[in-house]
């Protein structure tokens, strides 16, 4: 594959083209590279990681900073999920270029179940079916994008189900990053029998652990199942502790043993009460592992402004304790809607709250009496007595056959309501088979008893010399099997948008490529119900098709309500009839300020004629809204109204170098008549080759405005910058003329 | 309901052996009781093998996902499972003095399966 040019967007195909001879560039995860004291610019960064090469920063230093973008030390992740691999390639790239360095590819519903590998490159459903094939074509992007934002990029997916083996086996093979794999998932959850998931597991994680990957455990789930999320605390930590020392006594070293913690509860209650306490007696017993903080799900609704606020107060609980790595949950995930320009928000809620927090602790620090401690003794007490009843009972199995699990009581408390499964019940109940004397597997990563000596003691320690290496040390035996369906694959899909890829024909999106979808947004006058209603009927007779609701609120029983709306949009648009117009040239705030440094300006202002409106006119002087004093052009003010030939009086007497007069009404070209009563009164004062004259509002058209005689016409969206370019270029013009 | 246990918090009554702990051996506690939980489980899964883990190893033998299953398949079904369907390949290949993919291949066609009963005894040793 040729070499990213940033300004081309990812060739798919060419990510497709001799796919199956494609190896990854390496294997394991990587955490970021902690910079002690970081300094960029002015300011010193106490908890940041070694900068990107290319990144987009918040869009505040975007417009202030330029560019100014601190990686955080904690990984960020970024979820991808729209059932098409290729479309998720696009917004791989676009996450990475917003500090995302964790990329979670979501499965399609019903993979757990699935026993096997899934082959070839068919769509899913909330995510995709993973495959070798897109696993494959998802790292090779992943390779490419990683070279361009300069930062490695770890490729996650989920080793569970009943084909856990299958697959932790293909994701090493296939330089998979991270993965979840958690046994308990598979029994509470997806009812896959409890003996064959952790003997499934052992395996599993065996090869997990030879490829290095980091593992992502399943608490997290019992948080979002229980009735009330705060009082699963004890079996979160249960949980935790159950897989991480299992994950670690078959060969996982503890700093890839993650674990997915939630801060349990979210506003309206006291939220940081229970979420502090909880987070502290984690970490406590868990201080050789690695916290993956990720979102409260519980709580979210369909408002993205209110998930994104938990979201910030979960990051808080993070700075406070510690994240290694921060998830970031689309803000929408309520909706059920993958729109992929919220996960992107996502990650950047994530950078700006954890650059905005940096060097907390080194300012504040948890106390160590009272409310926090004894809470977080209390919490670690009744995880310690919930495993002693487990033992008691006769140890993990006999406790979720009598639903021990997920129970809304706060243990010791028991309100009979958990969830159980049985031993001999459950998907792959049955498949379990006992190793006979003889058993033996010529691989590597093989978990448990393996009578490799029967054939050669010498290769005990390394059974797969058997077989003159196994794929992990000979990758060339792995078998690529490209596709198995010929109407549901990755081919079919590119022909059918073929014309929206690198064409000029655009459409918006929100799940898949052009795929229409557009959101609107309306406050209604009325009431929710009717508000809802009415919504669909505005959105239809916009043309926009298959309307739907996706978020309502009241603000008023009866005054109002606020709506959102998505359907879709069916044309497109070529972009090549687009008439726009060339980006007006600006200068650097350090060229304006060298130019002002070595020689000053001074410029009269004043809204001409019967004008009173200021506004616009502030906005391009004022300092504070990055008007033209901000480079140190010096700005006497005359006010509203001012009479024309008070205005260039003025300026002859200051001895200014320019005038700048805002004129915004416009009726009987009124607007423009000023200006060129402006020119003409400078001509009569004879200074009309030493003034620089500009003239602005929203109703002036640049063009016109020069053929009144002025030397520039700035109409709406004009920023101070605009015009401080305009004044030293044009000062330097007449200079060079002189 | 279910009929699982109903109870009211009892904690009060219940921590009193842990209460004189310090907080250091309380987390020595917790992490010795998690190892209990779970050696039964590591020991289960040491001595026994499942489809999926037998799948895996072919895998890793340079077999598809598509060659893996029907081995598999017809290992449970003669009863030979136990012996590591990955080994019953190898064992074959050995033999018949083939290439390994050959014997697996082979073997997916149908052949060699009351070899490996005769070598095997068809079950457990």
């Amino acid at each position: 594959m040729k070499k990213v040019d940033i300004n081309q967007k990812m060739d798919i195909n060419d990510i497709l083209s001799d796919l199956e001879n494609y190896r990854p560039k390496r294997r394991g995860w990587t955490w970021r590279k902690p910079v002690e004291n970081l300094k960029i610019g002015p300011h010193q960064y106490s908890d940041c990681s070694e900068p990107l090469k290319n990144s987009i920063g918040i869009p505040a230093a975007v417009q202030y900073f330029d560019n100014l973008d601190p990686q955080p030390v904690q990984t960020i992740t970024t979820e991808i999920a729209s059932g098409r691999f290729e479309d998720d390639i696009r917004r791989m790239r676009m996450a990475a270029w917003h500090g995302s360095d964790h990329i979670m590819v979501i499965r399609t519903a019903g993979q757990s179940h699935y026993d096997g590998l899934i082959e070839g490159s068919p769509q899913g459903i909330g995510g995709i079916p993973v495959t070798r094939k897109q696993v494959r074509a998802q790292r090779k992007a992943l390779d490419f994008i990683e070279e361009e934002v300069g930062r490695p990029i770890n490729y996650h997916s989920y080793v569970s189900g009943v084909a856990g083996p299958d697959i932790a086996v293909m994701f090493a093979e296939e330089g998979v990053n991270g993965a979840h794999q958690d046994p308990q998932y598979n029994v509470l959850y997806r009812n896959i029998n409890m003996i064959r998931s952790f003997v499934d597991a052992a395996e599993s994680k065996k090869v997990m652990a030879w490829a290095d990957i980091a593992q992502i455990d399943g608490a997290h789930n019992a948080n979002a199942t229980a009735r009330d999320a705060w009082k699963v605390m004890p079996e979160l930590i249960v949980q935790h502790g159950i897989n991480a020392i299992f994950s670690h006594k078959v060969g996982m070293k503890k700093e890839n043993i993650c674990l997915s913690t939630v801060p349990p509860s979210a506003a309206p209650v006291p939220a940081t009460k229970y979420d502090l306490p909880y987070a502290v007696a984690l970490r406590g017993f868990f201080d050789e592992y690695r916290m993956r903080a990720q979102q409260n799900t519980k709580y979210i609704t369909s408002s993205s402004r209110e998930a994104t606020v938990t979201h910030v107060l979960n990051m808080m609980i993070s700075k406070l304790t510690s994240a290694d790595i921060q998830s970031t949950i689309t803000p929408d995930e309520g909706r059920n809607v993958p729109w992929h320009m919220y996960n992107i928000e996502a990650c950047d809620t994530a950078k700006q709250t954890l650059v905005g927090l940096d060097g907390l602790l080194d300012m504040v620090e948890l106390k160590r009496d009272g409310f926090l401690p004894q809470q977080v003794r209390e919490l670690q007490e009744r995880a310690v007595l919930y495993l002693e009843e487990l033992l008691e009972v006769g140890g993990y199995f006999q406790a979720v056959e009598m639903g021990f699990f997920v129970d809304s009581g706060m243990y010791p408390e028991r309100n009979g309501d958990g969830i159980g499964r049985k031993m001999d019940s459950g998907i792959g109940a049955g498949t379990v088979f006992e190793r006979d004397e003889d058993y033996m597997a010529p691989v590597t990563a093989h978990f448990g008893y393996n009578n490799v000596a029967q054939y050669d003691s010498a290769a005990v320690d390394n059974p797969s010399r058997l077989i003159d290496g196994c794929t992990f040390e000979k990758p060339e035996k792995i078998i690529f099997i490209d596709e198995l369906d010929e109407n549901d694959n990755v081919n079919n899909r590119l022909e059918e948008k073929e014309k929206y890829r690198n064409t000029n024909l655009i459409k918006p999106e929100v799940e898949w490529l052009a795929d229409g979808t557009v959101q609107v947004e309306l406050f209604l006058p009325t009431t929710k119900r009717t508000a809802e209603f009415a919504a669909i009927q505005f959105a239809k007779k916009m043309n926009l098709k298959d309307p739907e609701v996706i978020h309502l609120e009241v603000l008023h029983p009866s005054e109002g309500t606020r709506v959102q709306v998505k359907g879709k949009v069916e044309f497109d648009l070529d972009i090549t009839t687009l008439d726009i117009p060339e980006e007006p040239e600006v200068l650097s705030d350090e060229e304006l300020w060298e130019e002002m440094e070595k020689i000053p300006m001074k410029v009269v202002a004043a809204t001409v004629g019967q004008d009173e409106h200021s506004v616009g006119l502030r906005e391009v002087i004022d300092i504070k809204h990055g008007g033209i004093e901000k480079w140190g052009i010096e700005v006497e003010y005359l006010g509203t109204s001012c009479p024309i030939e008070k205005l260039v009086d003025a300026a002859i007497e200051v001895n200014a170098d320019g005038i700048l007069a805002s004129t915004i009404i416009s009726h009987d070209d009124i607007h423009y008549k000023n200006m060129k009563r402006i020119h003409e009164y400078c001509v009569e004062k004879g200074i009309r080759d030493k003034m620089i004259i500009a003239c602005g509002g929203t109703q002036v058209t640049p063009e016109i405005a020069v053929q009144q005689g002025v030397d520039a016409g700035f109409g709406r969206g004009t920023k101070g910058v605009h015009v401080a370019t305009f004044f030293v270029n044009k000062r330097k013009e007449m200079n060079n003329e002189n | 309901m279910k009929g699982y246990i109903k109870r009211e918090d009892d904690f009060n009554q219940r921590r009193q052996h842990l209460a004189n702990l310090t907080d250091e051996e309380l987390k020595q506690r917790f992490w010795q009781l998690a190892e209990k939980a779970v050696d039964p489980l590591l020991e289960l899964a040491r001595t026994h093998t499942t489809p999926a883990v037998e799948r895996s190893i072919l895998l890793r033998m340079g077999f598809s996902s598509l060659e893996a299953k029907p081995l598999v398949q017809t290992a449970i079904d003669r009863g030979l499972i136990g012996k590591g369907v990955g080994h019953l390949v190898y064992r074959i290949s050995k033999e018949l003095n083939i290439p390994l993919r050959q014997a697996g291949l082979e073997m997916i066609d149908g052949k060699h399966w009351d070899t490996i009963e005769g070598i095997f005894k068809g079950g457990k040793k």
